[in-house]
């Protein structure tokens, strides 16, 4: 039997999972925004698993509203990373080190 | 009765929110119509509609305290002292910004257009009554924060302090999210004073992890430590006017928020998060004053001196009483004052087409502009705390409320650290007093000499008359006890 703690589990690994893809990555800016997908995807499957637990709906619009938020997230990303591109010519992450200190 | 009945809920409340929402969609079209041509036009626009914003939420009854959208927005004295604070800040900005921008020619209609969907996003965050409206608030504010970090899209710098506000903002949100889960799956609700209710004053394992998940969410967007490291880049990346944006406005709506969060949904579980805001405190007070000594660039020393700023203010949440909330308000007012009038006298500082922005380039400035070094000189007299300008009653207050609290080692700590950070502001001074000079800068432009003498006025003179900024932090602090 699939309990509420499963569900916990899971999205319990894809957060960790989500937070080392932007620690350890060291290669690519779009691997960056890929984690922070799957830190919301995470977050989603905790709200609609307690949400389910619960029988109260708050859990499931507010995933909703995280869904939307996060498409309009990824669309300003990824326009931020065309325009870093077209300065850089290089979206790596070693190479977003202008400034340091 | 069976069927559903539908009560439109009261849009009184909401009315700043709503003036400036259906006035920048006007913008909106106006610029798409007009084109380059807009611009001007959108900036004054802009600029009224802010302005009218702030003079609603004035206008609003004084002992108001109601919530709408089915209990998801409250309007209360704290609420409309924050907003009139990020309102004066957003105004600040679009003051601030068009010289600069026409000089660096990025003198697009969307600046104004961002600052004002960002002031709305700040907003509902220093309103939010529930996690939902304050998550959407936060990510409103975020969004258009991150666009006007890269806004000079030509600049290799600006981009990328774009890029990296970008991914350490949607980690954050996404951490701050994680935990709204988890207290959202522990009390049933995410209603604040729902949570309230639920936790009975205690609080279980899952709760204790998503009150630490929200902490760390919101000690981003404050630029507290350990959450800072964006900061500085950021920073010393964007346009000096962005700078100065990010460092007022959205720093108030951060501290609101936080306020919110914890004296709002967690006030009977204080044991919890007092020792984490301490921690965060010492820690942001620390690194504030000891990082900032080596900087040369003054961009990124206001950016330590805003992480450190961040920690004084927060020694007033840590003691958790109506006395440390009042501080924290006080600090607000004054840090906000403090800031923008070091950033429009930082904004001046330019010849021809070229902006000058590190220390040794105010050398000798008591020689070629002796009122623009007095100003700059109250400015950092007053972030070191040394009476009788504002910035040390900002300090006094939430000191004398942590003693009050019993936390005398983080009052001690915060003299110490506070000491410290004097070093590199007196730095300052001397090197505009007692150094050789260099040739002069330009005549300022009239935006920056607004703003200059109104922020010099509020540092200088706060002590003739503390009354009213008091009584409006006080009313403020009681609102939410």
């Amino acid at each position: 039997m699939i309990g509420l703690s499963h569900y916990l589990t899971v999205a319990a690994i894809l957060f960790t999972l989500g937070v080392l893809g932007i620690f350890i990555n060291r290669k690519n800016v779009i691997v960056i925004l890929m984690s922070v997908e799957l830190i919301l995807l995470a977050v989603n499957i905790n709200l609609v698993a307690f949400s389910t637990h619960l029988n109260d709906i708050t859990g499931q619009v507010f995933a909703l509203f995280v869904l939307t938020v996060a498409a309009a997230e990824a669309a300003i990303g990824l326009a931020i990373l065309v325009v870093f591109f077209r300065n850089r010519g290089s979206i790596a992450v070693e190479d977003v080190s202008m400034m340091k200190g | 009765m069976t069927a559903a009945q539908t009560v439109l809920p009261t849009l009184a409340p909401l009315l700043p929110e709503l003036i400036l929402a259906v006035g920048v969609m006007v913008l909106i079209l106006y610029g798409a119509f007009r084109g380059e041509r807009s611009v001007e036009g959108v900036n004054v626009g802009a600029l009224l509609l802010l302005l009218l914003a702030f003079f609603v939420v004035v206008s609003q009854p004084a002992g108001m305290k109601v919530t709408t959208l089915s209990g998801a927005f409250i309007s209360d004295a704290f609420s409309r002292v924050m907003k009139g604070l990020i309102l004066l800040g957003s105004s600040a900005t679009i003051l601030l910004s068009r010289d600069y921008f026409q000089r660096e020619r990025i003198d697009r209609f969307e600046y104004p257009i961002l600052i004002v969907l960002c002031t709305i996003g700040m907003m509902v965050m220093a309103s939010a009554n529930d996690l939902i409206a304050l998550y959407l608030g936060l990510e409103l504010q975020s969004l258009a924060a991150y666009v006007i970090a890269a806004f000079h899209r030509d600049n290799l710098k600006s981009t990328e302090a774009g890029l990296k506000y970008f991914v350490l903002g949607a980690l954050s949100s996404g951490m701050l999210l994680y935990g709204a889960s988890l207290v959202y799956g522990f009390t049933g609700t995410v209603s604040f004073p729902g949570i309230v209710s639920a936790l009975h004053g205690e609080a279980g394992f899952g709760i204790v992890l998503g009150i630490v998940f929200v902490a760390a969410g919101v000690a981003f967007k404050m630029s507290a430590v350990p959450f800072h490291m964006w900061t500085p880049d950021v920073y010393e990346g964007s346009p000096t006017p962005v700078t100065a944006f990010f460092a007022s406005a959205p720093k108030m709506a951060a501290v609101a928020m936080t306020v919110r969060v914890f004296i709002g949904a967690f006030p009977d579980v204080t044991a919890i998060w007092q020792q984490i805001i301490v921690f965060v405190s010492i820690a942001s007070m620390a690194l504030g004053s000891f990082a900032a000594i080596g900087q040369r660039n003054i961009k990124r020393l206001m950016a330590y001196s805003s992480i450190g700023n961040i920690g004084y203010a927060l020694i007033g949440l840590a003691a958790g009483s109506q006395e440390g909330v009042q501080g924290v308000v006080i600090y607000m007012i004054i840090y906000l004052a403090m800031t923008l009038g070091a950033f429009a006298i930082i904004l001046s500082l330019r010849r021809r087409d070229e902006m000058f922005e590190t220390i040794d380039d105010l050398s000798g400035l008591s020689r070629t502009h002796p009122v623009l070094a007095f100003c700059l000189a109250m400015m950092m007299f007053s972030l070191a705390g040394i009476p009788p300008l504002a910035g040390f009653f900002a300090k006094f207050y939430v000191f004398a409320a942590a003693i009050k609290a019993g936390l005398v080692t983080l009052a001690v700590i915060g003299v110490v650290t506070s000491v410290v950070g004097a070093y590199y502001y007196l730095r300052i001074v001397k090197v505009m007093y007692f150094d050789e000079a260099k040739a002069p800068y330009e005549a300022m432009a009239p935006g920056l000499r607004i703003v200059l003498a109104i922020s010099s006025v509020v540092v200088i003179l706060f002590f003739l008359l503390p009354g009213p900024l008091r009584g409006a932090a006080d009313a403020a602090a009681r609102s939410l006890f």
